[in-house]
This record gives C-alpha cells, sequence and structure tokens, in this order.
C-alpha cells in the first residue's frame, strides 16, 4: 500500500499500466482532439510530446516565454483524466513544507495539551505512545508532492503540476529530482512513502535560469513556442467567442507585430485572450487606432512596452495587422 | 563523434535482416550519434528513450519521428537549429557538414522497411538489397512511389499531396564560416570570458567551468533562378513552391524567374503561407508560359545583380530545361561570367529525369561547360537530394 510506511525500497511498479492511467489509443492525434475537447489547442510536437509522456509515464518538462499556454496544459489534463490536479507554484525558498509535507503542529498542540490533562487527572506520566500518536498520520498534512505519491492506487491519477520551477532554488530542484526517480517521500518520524503508480508529473519553466540537466534527463522535454498566426485565430475564436472572424484575425496579427517589437514582455497567448475579451466587451468588430489605443494596456502589461508600441505608431500596427488578416 | 563511425545510416541497415524491433533503436542510436556530432548535447540514455518512443509512434509517418526526436534528445530551444539540420541530413540527405558523409536513400529505405502493416515479405526484400549495398528507398509506400514520380505524370491530386509533403520537409542551406564568434561546449582555443564571469556570478563567485567559443558558421547566399516559361508548365508550380520552401525556410536566398525577362521574386516568396506567397509571387512575373531568352535573362542577372556582389560567393542554383530561344553564344558568355563569381553553380533539368536524356538542347549543351553540378528535378526526391546537393559543400 502506497500509505504505509516502510524504509525498506519497495520495487517499482511492474506489469502492465494499471489503468487509471490514460492510454490514449490513437496516439498523438487522441490527445490533441482530447485537449481540444477541454478548450485547449494543442500543435502536433505537443500533443506528441504529452502522448509519450503519458504512455512512456514520464515527466513531462515545458519550458517557454509566459502566458503561451504552460501551466495550462497541466490543468486541462486533469480535467481529461478526471484526476485530481495537485499544483505547486514554485517560488525563492519554496522548501519541504510548502510542497511535500508538514505537520500539523497546532493539532498537535492540542492533542499534547489533552494528553497532559488526561494524564494529571490519572495520575499517571506522559508517555513515549503519545509521542508517536503526535508523529502519525493523523497529524500529517500532505502538500502536494506527499499527496501525488500517496494517491489512492484505485482512482485515476493525478495530475503533479510543478509550476515555474526555475523560480526555485537549486537544492529543491535536487529534491523534486530525486522523488520524480524514486516516486518516494521519506518522513523521517515514519518513513519513507512510495507511490503504487506514478502520478502524471507536468514541470513548467518560464526559463529564467537553466534547470540541471539531471533533471531534464528525467523528462521529456517540450519548448512551448509563441502559436503560429493560424492557431492564434483558432485560440481566440474559442477563448474569446464574442469576438467576430475578422477582429479575430486581426487580433492574431497584430500581436504577432508586438511580439516582434522585441518588447520587455511580448505577449502571450495570454494577453491575446484578454484583449480580444477588451475588444469584445466594446463591442468592435474591426481593429481600429482609437481601439487599440483604449484596449492596449490588456496586452501589453509593462508602461515600457505600451510606450514602445506607441512609438513604431498604433495606426500602422493596425494598418499592417488588417492586411496580415485579410 | 559521427564521423568516425563512418554513414550512421549505412551502419543502422547494413547489417542484413533486422527485427522489426530492432529498427527503430539502430535508427534512434544511429541520428543520436549524429546530433552529437552536430555538437548537441544529447542526455545519456537520451538515445534509448528516443527509440522507445518510435517504437510507440511507429516509422511511418515523418513528422512523430521528428517531434519524438525533439521532446526525447533535447533539453533547450537553441539546439532545435542544429537538430533540424541533423534531421534533414538524416532523412533527406541535406548535408550541411559534409564530413559526416550521411547518405538520404538509406535512411528512406531504413524508415520504408520498417513499416509494421502487413508488408513483411517486402521487407524481407529490402533486407536483401540492403545487404548488397544497393539501397531501395523508393518502393515501398505510396509516399514512397509519389516522391519519385516525375511531376509532370502526377494528377492534381498526387501534385496537392506532394506540395503537402513538400512543405513538411525542412530544407536548409550550405554554410561558410563567419568571423563572428559563437558559444561552443567543448574547449576551444578561445576563451569566452564573458560567458565565463556570468557563470561566475550566477554561481555567487563560485569557481566554473569556463566558457569557450569558436568561429560560428552562417549561411552562404543561395541565388535560385527559375525558369517559368511554357515548356517548363508542368513543372513551375511545383518549382515555385520548392523555391518558397528555400526562401521561407533560410535567409540568404534570392530568387528570380526566367522567362523573356528577368523577375526578382525574392520578397514576394518571404511570406510563411504558401499559397500567399505563390500568389504574390505569380502576380509579379508578367511572362509566365512565355518564350525563354536565358542568355537575356542571364545577362540582365549579371549586370544588375551580379556585379552588386549578389552572386559572389553563392551557389547558384538555375532551374531550366534549356530549351532556348536565344543565342547558344550569348549564353554560354554569361554563364561564363556567373560561373566566376559563384562558388557553384548547379543546373537542375527536370528533364533529365527522363530515361535516355541527353543535353542535345543548343542552350544546355552551350551552358554545360559552366556547371559544377548538372541534376534532375522532376520529382520530389530529386528535390530532396537537390536541397542535399546544395548543402554538400
Ligand atoms: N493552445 C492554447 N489553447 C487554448 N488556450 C490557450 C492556449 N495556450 C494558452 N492558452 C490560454 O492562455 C492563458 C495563459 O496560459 P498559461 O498556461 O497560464 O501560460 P504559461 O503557463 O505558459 O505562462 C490561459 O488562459 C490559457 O488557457
Ligand atoms: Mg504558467
Amino acid at each position: 500500500m502506497s500509505s504505509v510506511p516502510n524504509s525498506a525500497p519497495a520495487p517499482e511498479p511492474e506489469g502492465p499500466a494499471p489503468s487509471r492511467w490514460p492510454v490514449p489509443a490513437g496516439g498523438p492525434d487522441d490527445v490533441r482532439a482530447a485537449l481540444e475537447r477541454y478548450g485547449y489547442l494543442a500543435d502536433e510536437g505537443l500533443a506528441t510530446v504529452v502522448y509519450l509522456s503519458l504512455v512512456m509515464r514520464r515527466p513531462l518538462l515545458l519550458e517557454g516565454d509566459a502566458g503561451v499556454g504552460k501551466t495550462e496544459v497541466a490543468k486541462v489534463l486533469s480535467r481529461w483524466t478526471g484526476g485530481e490536479l495537485l499544483r505547486i507554484q514554485c517560488y525563492e525558498g519554496i522548501d519541504v513544507a510548502q510542497a511535500v509535507y508538514e505537520w500539523d503542529y497546532s493539532r498537535q498542540l492540542l492533542h499534547l495539551r489533552a494528553a497532559e490533562a488526561r494524564a494529571v487527572s490519572t495520575g499517571a506520566s506522559i508517555t513515549a505512545d503519545v509521542e508517536d500518536e503526535l508523529y502519525s498520520e493523523r497529524f500529517l498534512v500532505r502538500r502536494p508532492l506527499l499527496a501525488a505519491i500517496t494517491a489512492d492506487p484505485e482512482g485515476p491519477s493525478p495530475v503533479l503540476l510543478v509550476d515555474e520551477v526555475d523560480r526555485a532554488d537549486d537544492d529543491f530542484e535536487a529534491f523534486l529530482l530525486e522523488v520524480l526517480s524514486e516516486h518516494a517521500v521519506t518522513v523521517p518520524e515514519l518513513g519513507t512513502f512510495r507511490a503504487v503508480v506514478p502520478p502524471i508529473v507536468v514541470i513548467t519553466s518560464n526559463r529564467t535560469r537553466d534547470l540541471h540537466d539531471a533533471l531534464k534527463r528525467r523528462c521529456l522535454y517540450h519548448w512551448v513556442d509563441h502559436p503560429t498566426f493560424e492557431r492564434e485565430v483558432e485560440i481566440i475564436s474559442i477563448r474569446a467567442p464574442s469576438v467576430g472572424p475578422v477582429l479575430a484575425r486581426e487580433i492574431a496579427a497584430a500581436v504577432e507585430q508586438l511580439r516582434g517589437l522585441s518588447l520587455y514582455k511580448p505577449p502571450g497567448v495570454a494577453e491575446t485572450i484578454d484583449w480580444a475579451e477588451a475588444l469584445g466587451v466594446l463591442g468592435r468588430t474591426r481593429l481600429d487606432e482609437a481601439a487599440v489605443e483604449a484596449t492596449l494596456g490588456s496586452v501589453l502589461k509593462y508602461r515600457e512596452d505600451a510606450e514602445k508600441a506607441r512609438a513604431a505608431g498604433l495606426g500602422e500596427l493596425v494598418r499592417a495587422a488588417s492586411e496580415r488578416a485579410s | 563523434m559521427a564521423g568516425d563511425q563512418g554513414d550512421p545510416a549505412s551502419g543502422a541497415c547494413g547489417t542484413g535482416p533486422a527485427t522489426a524491433a530492432a529498427r527503430p533503436e539502430r535508427l534512434a542510436v544511429a541520428f543520436s550519434r549524429l546530433l552529437w556530432g552536430c555538437g548537441v548535447k544529447v542526455p545519456a540514455g537520451a538515445a534509448m528513450t528516443y527509440a522507445e518512443a518510435l517504437s510507440l509512434l511507429g516509422l511511418s509517418r515523418l513528422s512523430p519521428v521528428y517531434w519524438a526526436g525533439r521532446a526525447t534528445l533535447l533539453t533547450r530551444p537553441e539546439d532545435v537549429g542544429a537538430y533540424n539540420r541533423a534531421f534533414a541530413a538524416f532523412y533527406f540527405g541535406d548535408v550541411a557538414r559534409p564530413d559526416k558523409g550521411v547518405r538520404s536513400g538509406r535512411t528512406l529505405a531504413l524508415l520504408a522497411g520498417a513499416r509494421d502493416d502487413g508488408e513483411r515479405d517486402r521487407d524481407d526484400q529490402t533486407a536483401g538489397r540492403e545487404r548488397d549495398g544497393e539501397p531501395a528507398p523508393l518502393r515501398y509506400s505510396h509516399i514512397e512511389i509519389l516522391r519519385a514520380k516525375d511531376f509532370a505524370a502526377c494528377s492534381a491530386d498526387e501534385l496537392a499531396e506532394l506540395e503537402r509533403l513538400l512543405a513538411r520537409a525542412r530544407l536548409r542551406g550550405p554554410v561558410r564560416r563567419s568571423r563572428r564568434y559563437q558559444p561552443v561546449r567543448r574547449a576551444s582555443h578561445h576563451p569566452d570570458l564573458a560567458r565565463t564571469v556570468r557563470r561566475a556570478l550566477r554561481a555567487g563567485g563560485e569557481p566554473v567551468r569556463r566558457a569557450w567559443k569558436a568561429p560560428g558558421v552562417r549561411p552562404r547566399r543561395v541565388v535560385v533562378l527559375c525558369d517559368v516559361s511554357g515548356s517548363m508548365g508542368p513543372y513551375s508550380r511545383v518549382l515555385m513552391r520548392f523555391l518558397h520552401l528555400v526562401v521561407s525556410g533560410r535567409p540568404q536566398v534570392e530568387a528570380f524567374t526566367i522567362g523573356t525577362r528577368l523577375t526578382r521574386v525574392t520578397r514576394e516568396l518571404s511570406v510563411h503561407d504558401p499559397d500567399v506567397a505563390l500568389a504574390r509571387a505569380t502576380g509579379r512575373v508578367v511572362d509566365w508560359s512565355s518564350g525563354t531568352r536565358l542568355g537575356e535573362a542571364l545577362r540582365e542577372f549579371n549586370e544588375r545583380w551580379g556585379a552588386r556582389g549578389l552572386a559572389r560567393g553563392s551557389v547558384t542554383v538555375i532551374f531550366s530545361d534549356g530549351l532556348d530561344r536565344g543565342d547558344p553564344e550569348n549564353l554560354a558568355g554569361e554563364m561564363a561570367r556567373l560561373a566566376r563569381v559563384a562558388h557553384k553553380v548547379v543546373w537542375v533539368n527536370p528533364l533529365k529525369g527522363s530515361p535516355g536524356y541527353a543535353p542535345l538542347a543548343r542552350g544546355m549543351a552551350a551552358a554545360l561547360p559552366f556547371i559544377d553540378d548538372f541534376v534532375e528535378g522532376h520529382s520530389l526526391s530529386s528535390l530532396e537530394a537537390l536541397a542535399g546537393l546544395v548543402g554538400n559543400e
């Protein structure tokens, strides 16, 4: 059993993949279709790597600029497979307590008080048993990593999302690698928890720094690019359905232009969708300079970038976009 | 290094009949070796992961083979360029690194022979042929047959399919050394101090590995002159697609059409979308399906563009059947001028693919002495081979 502590290493799970691991029979095309059903449009490269990661049971490492749709892959996988999404949002200084487990100190304290009170009333002393009780699974708070390792093997595999791992320190990365290689977590007071079936793992990085080779070696790798023009038009039409087809093309074209301006933060798909929604709310059917001016903040989140775009000329942007779109 | 092992593709298919299961493995190992030779730090064990991925995805289509390799062998986007070059070299024989001596037919044979859809007996034939050292690349699937088929003999549907196949191909051009340094992995004679310092800063002042740089390579200019006169009719459209692929796929390509005059179509063809690009280019060309004055058109090219240095050091590729109404003397003179400045002149003649062809057309005969490579260009596989030739310095 996964949650029974055992300090001796248990054998790796063998035999055919348990049914709770989704195995798309139709290959990458199936994956693409499934993701699309949940509102995510994947290109062939992404569909292939997701497929391989499901079938080969390897963690998936997605790198790319912010807003290109990395995190969303894990979310959509979770909705598709029915596996719980267990998310670790990384940041500088993230530690075991947030990522793996923590003792519930306040409840432990309460428990201790109660034991003390009992001891006083019976005239006995606090025993070693109480200490054992304090460090039992009752008081263990499972953070996403441990939760993923100890998930019910009968249910659908959880989707463990380690988001923006480039923000965490090296130590955390090393620890993560260990967990991913062993599919096991050791809690010193309790022993080792070992997964019966490894979870589906998606790791994302905005690549603010390079990750360790060892971690990359464990994973299947995909660099997520900004979508092509046609793909982005499709994304707009499913994510911002209030926007008409002509405007959708113009928006995608304008975003493409903006990405060429070497901005501090080039717009990602997230910004495209925000922008499309903003223009939709204004009831626009075509892009014009006034509309762009009014909504520029939703596609360029930094003032410097907005200024750069203005300097390059919003009228010119609109003109080029409508030419590209037609 | 792949070079030490000789040709990775032949290494993979030269050792007799293989079980279908073993093929992905050998393919994966051979390709990983080539990739490593191209300077990509392929993670340890990745070749086996690639092999596993290939056996899951099958080998009957090239694009899963491509994406599986990217997923399993690469760990950084910077390596995608090298990966694409290695992939083109391995699967299309488009060799940017001549020392590696990769040939395309072998790999295609390997791929075609590895189909696991019941064509086992044919597989055995393939294996036999491979043992004899004779590559048999073009026999085993509809697509392989189509690849070799003369464009002029193709139906509209087949042409459309070929255009799709063509659009999938990634073609790279030749490279020349550049004076700009680029970071490299292995120790070279040029320490890269800036990068070493950045590394040290990141490591908080700890001693770090030194970074190195070496002269980079930059693409050699490719100039393509495409005959669009009436006699080229069956080929013009596909060749223009090919042109678009070359122009939009890499920097430093110049494209012109020739008929009774010369038209520069580089800008029109630079558009990403092939249909848009083609529409724009054909819109610009006024002498589509006209007669041919090769000598005149070449003179115009030499004077207007060649003199400005466009052809200097370039690989110049002429697509033409050599059926010319002009004066052959004239053509010979202009070819000589071109050959003096160009690094290499390649003449692609779709008629050369027909059995029994001899370059008897007057124009062709006049141009022949000034040509470095005279090749056929009547089918997709010959265009792929051409891409390899252009890349093979
Ligand atoms: N291919 C896509 N299809 C549909 N929606 C997408 C796609 N790519 C990105 N999005 C949307 O863009 C937004 C940003 O994506 P997200 O996954 O948060 O980006 P990242 O994690 O790369 O920063 C989300 O709302 C997501 O739904
Ligand atoms: Mg994210």
